[in-house]
């Protein structure tokens, strides 16, 4: 078996934890803070307001799956709508009023594909939350934590930092969509896996993410410990600089990806 | 009800002719079916009639190059960064053999061409996706050139017209695919920030990764009529949702009555409605 598909596999295991056990445990003194303000509340995204250390408030934004069938349901196993998106920009603008830092935990399989998220403009809601967070005048950190599921998760994951535990994925296509369309065999995951290149692993190597979270779901305050350790140095970085800084950091970040030739030179 | 184009527009582009005879002289006169009601024509009549079957109205899909030159003031298009090329940097079976393939049946070395032109004497920057290049698929290659045009438009104080159509994220390049997404967003955003205009024309099919960035990130939303615009795909919303979906799901009218496209805008109304629009921001925008 492929190690990306192995660590596709752990990725999506329900044994993990999920967005709210990471903020329940990394933040302190903190309140969920509900709906989008425009059509309704969206559970699967538990987001608010806390603090991340003494003297250090923050915005939690957090896809979560649920633990249990009834709460999955509830959550839409983790597959935001719409108004999950309009939620967590909601709570990212009034955090730059605030100017607290923003803290996205990502684990997705996408955007919820339903006919109603079509209607309420699903890719309106995610093209409105990337081009916001490139113009946000305050930090974002955005950890994935088990699957980066495409657009549903770049519109969490458009920040200044990006991390990944060693097992979550990230991945412009599901596996499965990959083979359907590659193979018309949607059972061919594994080689689709290793084709799209999706670990933690490739990600540091391509750029995309900073960084590597060692998981240690067994001593879980212990992790989330280091968690907190890096989001502080991260914080204490990126607010030394001014906004035009903190920006132009942002967009070379992003810039810079591409792979191509030039034939001839431009200009 | 669908249709709500208005007749107040003044005829802004009816002194300006556009490039479309040197377009016809340059392009074989193919023998054409419609798809829609087997009608046969030649290429020459088709472009003629804005890419309108001339029998039952069915929308052809125009290429970049096609689409721009009929849209553009005669002469004045100018294309730029056209020297990017794809490469198989993940050794992504079958890539190199689509880019090939793709390659020699447009003659183009992407999906996407960028650059300048004036319609009704209005300077503007453009960028119009081709569907015909492996369904416009969203690579680094395009990604690039579509934000050096945003950054180029900034720095001039030109508006951009995009012409959208997409299948989405190209899959062959993986995760740098979807940091394309991100990538054009920043250069529009910037662009946006300076007070200039951007309007997006959804063409048939605009989806996936295009719908949830750049497409839906204009300043003014027009759709041409019919045209399928969505984010996840018919059929994976089908199965999801275990129903059966309406003909109009996601189609530019669906767009409009949920409210996210400003306008369906009919091909023989477009060079006059950007026009006027183009017009109407010059005065008075932020930046003098």
């Amino acid at each position: 078996m492929s190690n990306a598909h192995e660590k596709l596999k752990i990725a999506r295991a329900s044994t993990r934890p999920t967005g709210s056990a990471y903020v329940d445990q990394i933040f302190k003194s903190h309140m969920e803070l509900h709906g989008d303000r425009r059509f309704g509340d969206d559970a699967a995204i538990y987001s608010g307001v806390g603090f991340i250390d003494e003297g250090i408030p923050a915005t939690f934004i957090a896809i979560d799956k649920g633990t249990d069938l009834q709460s999955r349901m509830a959550r839409n196993f983790g597959c935001p709508k719409p108004e999950g998106y309009r939620k967590a920009l909601r709570l990212m603008k009034q955090a730059e009023k605030f100017r607290r830092p923003i803290i996205c935990f990502i684990d997705t399989l996408g955007a919820y594909p339903g006919a109603e998220a079509e209607q309420r403009g699903q890719g309106q809601a995610i093209a409105e939350n990337i081009l916001e967070m490139m113009g946000m005048k305050t930090p974002i950190i955005s950890i994935i934590t088990g699957e980066g599921g495409s657009g549903g998760a770049l519109g969490l994951a458009t920040g200044d930092r990006v991390y990944m535990l060693e097992n979550a994925v990230y991945s412009v296509i599901s596996p499965e969509g990959c083979a359907s369309i590659l193979w018309k065999d949607s059972g061919k995951v594994a080689d689709a896996a290793e084709c799209l290149k999706i670990t933690a692993k490739d990600m540091r190597e391509f750029k995309v993410i900073e960084g590597i979270i060692t998981e240690d779901f067994d001593h879980f305050d212990k992790m989330c410990n280091s968690i907190r350790h890096q989001i502080k140095k991260d914080i204490a970085a990126l607010s030394a600089m001014t906004d035009e800084q903190l920006l132009a950091a942002r967009y070379d970040r992003f810039r810079q990806f591409g792979y191509f030739t030039r034939t001839v030179d431009d200009e | 009800m669908a249709n709500v184009f208005t007749s107040f527009i003044k005829n802004l582009t009816g002194q300006q002719p556009t490039d479309i005879d040197s377009l016809i002289k340059h392009t074989e006169n193919t023998q054409l079916v419609c798809k829609g009601c087997n009608g046969e024509f030649g290429k020459h009549q088709l472009l003629r009639n804005n890419m309108i079957c001339p029998k039952c109205g069915k929308y052809f899909r125009m290429g970049g190059k096609e689409r721009i030159k009929w849209l553009a003031d005669k002469k004045s298009c100018e294309f730029m960064f056209d020297d990017f090329e794809s490469r198989d940097f993940l050794d992504f079976p079958g890539y190199s053999e689509k880019l090939e393939k793709s390659r020699r049946t447009t003659g183009e070395k992407d999906a996407v061409v960028v650059g300048t032109a004036k319609l009704g004497g209005s300077p503007f920057a453009f960028f119009v996706m081709d569907s015909r290049f492996m369904m416009a698929s969203m690579g680094s290659v395009l990604g690039e050139k579509i934000t050096s045009i945003f950054e180029y438009a900034e720095k001039n104080n030109l508006p951009v017209i995009g012409f959208t159509a997409s299948g989405g994220a190209r899959m062959q390049e993986g995760i740098i695919s979807l940091m394309q997404m991100a990538k054009v967003s920043g250069a529009v955003k910037r662009h946006s920030t300076a007070g200039n205009l951007y309007i997006t024309v959804l063409t048939d099919p605009t989806t996936g990764g295009c719908t949830a960035s750049f497409a839906m990130q204009g300043d003014i939303i027009i759709a041409e009529p019919k045209a399928l615009v969505g984010f996840a795909g018919r059929r994976v919303v089908e199965q999801t949702t275990k129903s059966k979906l309406p003909d109009n799901f996601q189609s530019a009218e669906f767009l409009l009555e949920c409210g996210f496209a400003d306008s369906i805008v009919p091909r023989e109304k477009l060079r006059d409605t950007l026009a006027n629009l183009l017009e109407i921001h010059k005065a008075g925008g932020a930046k003098a």
